[in-house]
């Protein structure tokens, strides 16, 4: 701590960590520009023509009962699909990184799938697989469980697009961890579990928590493949963006960015908590 | 002076030959609701013809659908259509209110209200009809399954309302409460709102879902055709709405474009006998008597004049806060 003052208050303070490479001025203008033309101009726009609510008006339209039952599906079945993809990316990553078995590489293509389909196809696609009559959809009846057309359905879609994210995040950070370092905890006497919740688990932690965030936000904000899976009842099946829709083809174009402006913010809270826990989690677990 | 009358006679003859000489190739764009893909691309193919013909320019016509809902507001946002075909007059009545495009008494501008052609609301149910459904009643029974797209996102769907609830008020002599508890028990049954009238369609004839599907009539006709005429059938319930989709020039985005004669043209063709017998072709029901087909159902039809007429009939069922957000927040 006290060296730490030391050497800054000797040092004239400056923006930049000193680099052997020049144009920070150039490189940080350029980002500036580029993230506030990207990012913050539409969204500046987007709380622009929500601004035209009083706040009473806001309140009425982001809390009306419709539009809380969407937060509740959009919110919950992104979350719900992140958790199933944390646990079964972080598996998919390991299986990848590990194992040599003929098809790796083909395999490993197929997790970035999901990026490249145009979510539409996706949702057509397990609509069709999950319907009372699809190949999927046929077995499961029987058994009671209805998938397309459910708050189910809205889950698996979530889920689907959800997938390279956590894998992604995760596989290089295992490709990294030497394997001599789970050799060295077994031959010092440790469980595989414990080798695994001690050595393994701390380090691929911030990551795994990364791939879900990541895969967290991408469903919040899902339509594409939604939409054709989720029946769109209203207070039941419908999400967030498509109720957006609704009311922006009802020429409430206010309403419209009242709710996008809602969920904005709680993506945004979710986020930072999201954020603030993996910081807890990295410094607690050490190392990283 | 024999010099200028050469140069003058010599501008009649270029003036004369112009169209032949450098025939134009014009672009027009129709934006039309879902279901009308099929109608359009061959009336524009006719309309092409004549056009050439008479012209000696050629016309393309492109063609967006979507949600009539959908459309008119892409078109206030700023596509750049040359004419508008939606499948109601609410929809058309937005642009002109919010956009400016045309003037508002843009109904009274082409014959019959601007609608050249009329279409109704019918069910489909599968093969054998093995629920019996015959009238409105029989869809909200408890157990039936209806599917309908979301009258908030699709014009077909407000026409689909509309005629369950009109039927419900002739039944019950003018009775709004009655006819809004019989319409929030139709869509009691619906399981799943696809958000445009094609993807009820497949909904119904793809999914599997549903024991009758309410739809367009042409739309009925076109499942058939497309998914087998041995696997749906089309019931004619004894009482429905006249579906009146208008057209209308969008005046600023023709004349900024040069295409306002072409366009006008276009709308015109729309009503004359060959446009209107590839109408009655396609399942739409033709202005022109002598063109409709003799095999098409008469029943009882009443217009949206009974809702007190398009404004009044969004602004009370279907907008927010209306009779159809009451159906599924009444919980």
């Amino acid at each position: 701590m006290g060296r730490r003052i030391l050497s800054s208050s000797i040092r004239t303070f400056s923006w930049r960590t000193p680099s052997v490479l020049p144009g920070f001025g150039i490189t940080m203008g350029f980002t500036l520009v580029y993230l506030g033309l990207l990012v913050l101009l539409p969204l500046a726009a987007l709380i622009l023509k929500a601004a035209g609510f009083t706040w009473a008006e806001f309140w009425d339209v982001v809390t009306a009962p419709r539009a809380l039952a969407a937060y509740r599906l959009s919110f919950g079945a992104a979350f719900i699909a992140a958790a199933i993809n944390i646990v079964f990316g972080v598996l998919v990553a390991w299986v990848l990184t590990r194992y040599q078995f003929p098809f790796k590489r083909f395999l490993d293509g197929l997790v970035d799938l999901p990026f490249a389909l145009p979510t539409a196809v996706a949702g057509i696609a397990l609509a069709a697989l999950f319907a009372p009559n699809g190949w999927i959809g046929s077995i499961l009846l029987p058994m009671g469980i209805k998938v397309a057309y459910t708050p189910l359905g809205v889950v698996v879609a979530l889920t689907f697009i959800g997938l390279p994210f956590v894998v992604r995040t995760v596989q290089p950070v295992l490709q990294d961890l030497d394997k001599e370092v789970e050799e060295a905890a077994a031959s010092l006497g440790a469980s595989r579990a414990a080798t695994f919740r001690r050595v393994i688990l701390p380090v691929i932690l911030p990551a795994a928590v990364t791939g879900f965030a990541l895969a967290f936000a991408r469903a919040v904000g899902e339509y594409g493949s939604v939409i054709f899976i989720a029946g769109n009842l209203p207070m039941k099946s419908e999400i967030v963006p498509l109720l957006i829709v609704i009311k922006l083809e009802q020429f409430d174009y206010r309403g419209a960015a009242a709710i996008g402006t809602a969920m904005l913010f709680v993506a945004f809270v979710l986020l930072l908590i999201i954020n603030l826990l993996q910081r807890w989690s990295r410094n607690r677990m050490g190392g990283m | 002076m024999k010099f200028k009358s050469l140069i003058a006679s010599l501008l009649v003859a270029s003036a004369s030959l112009a169209p032949t000489a450098f025939a134009k190739d014009i672009t027009l764009l129709n934006v039309s609701y879902d279901p009308t893909r099929e109608l359009y691309k061959e009336v524009n193919a006719a309309f092409a013809k004549e056009w050439k013909t008479k012209t000696g320019d050629n016309v393309t016509i492109n063609q967006s659908h979507a949600g009539s809902g959908a459309q008119s507001r892409a078109v206030i946002d700023g596509l750049k259509a040359d004419v508008v075909t939606l499948a109601l007059a609410y929809d058309i009545d937005v642009i002109a209110e919010k956009a400016k495009l045309f003037p508002e008494n843009w109904q009274t501008r082409l014959p019959e209200s601007s609608t050249p052609y009329t279409s109704t609301i019918v069910f489909i149910v599968r093969k054998g009809n093995p629920w019996k459904i015959k009238d409105w009643d029989d869809l909200a029974k408890q157990g039936i399954s209806v599917i309908t797209p979301n009258p908030k996102t699709s014009g077909g769907a407000r026409w689909n309302y509309l005629a369950a609830y009109g039927y419900s008020l002739h039944k019950n002599g003018n009775d709004e409460k009655k006819a809004q508890e019989f319409v929030g028990k139709i869509f009691k049954n619906v399981p799943v709102l696809d958000t445009g009238a094609r993807g009820s369609t497949v909904t119904f004839a793809q999914r599997g879902l549903g024991d009758v599907a309410i739809s367009w009539e042409n739309e009925a006709y076109l499942t058939l055709q497309e998914f087998g005429a041995d696997k749906f059938e089309i019931i004619y319930p004894p009482e429905s709405i006249l579906a009146e989709p208008p057209v209308t020039l969008v005046d600023k985005n023709a004349d900024s474009r040069g295409t306002r004669a072409v366009a006008e043209a276009y709308l015109q063709f729309l009503y004359t006998p060959e446009a209107q017998g590839i109408i009655a072709k396609n399942h739409y029901r033709p202005r022109l008597a002598s063109a409709a087909l003799a095999s098409t159902p008469q029943i009882k039809l009443f217009n949206i004049s009974e809702f007190g007429g398009w404004k009044k009939a969004q602004a009370v069922h279907f907008n927010d806060g209306g009779i159809f957000d009451k159906i599924y927040q009444a919980k």
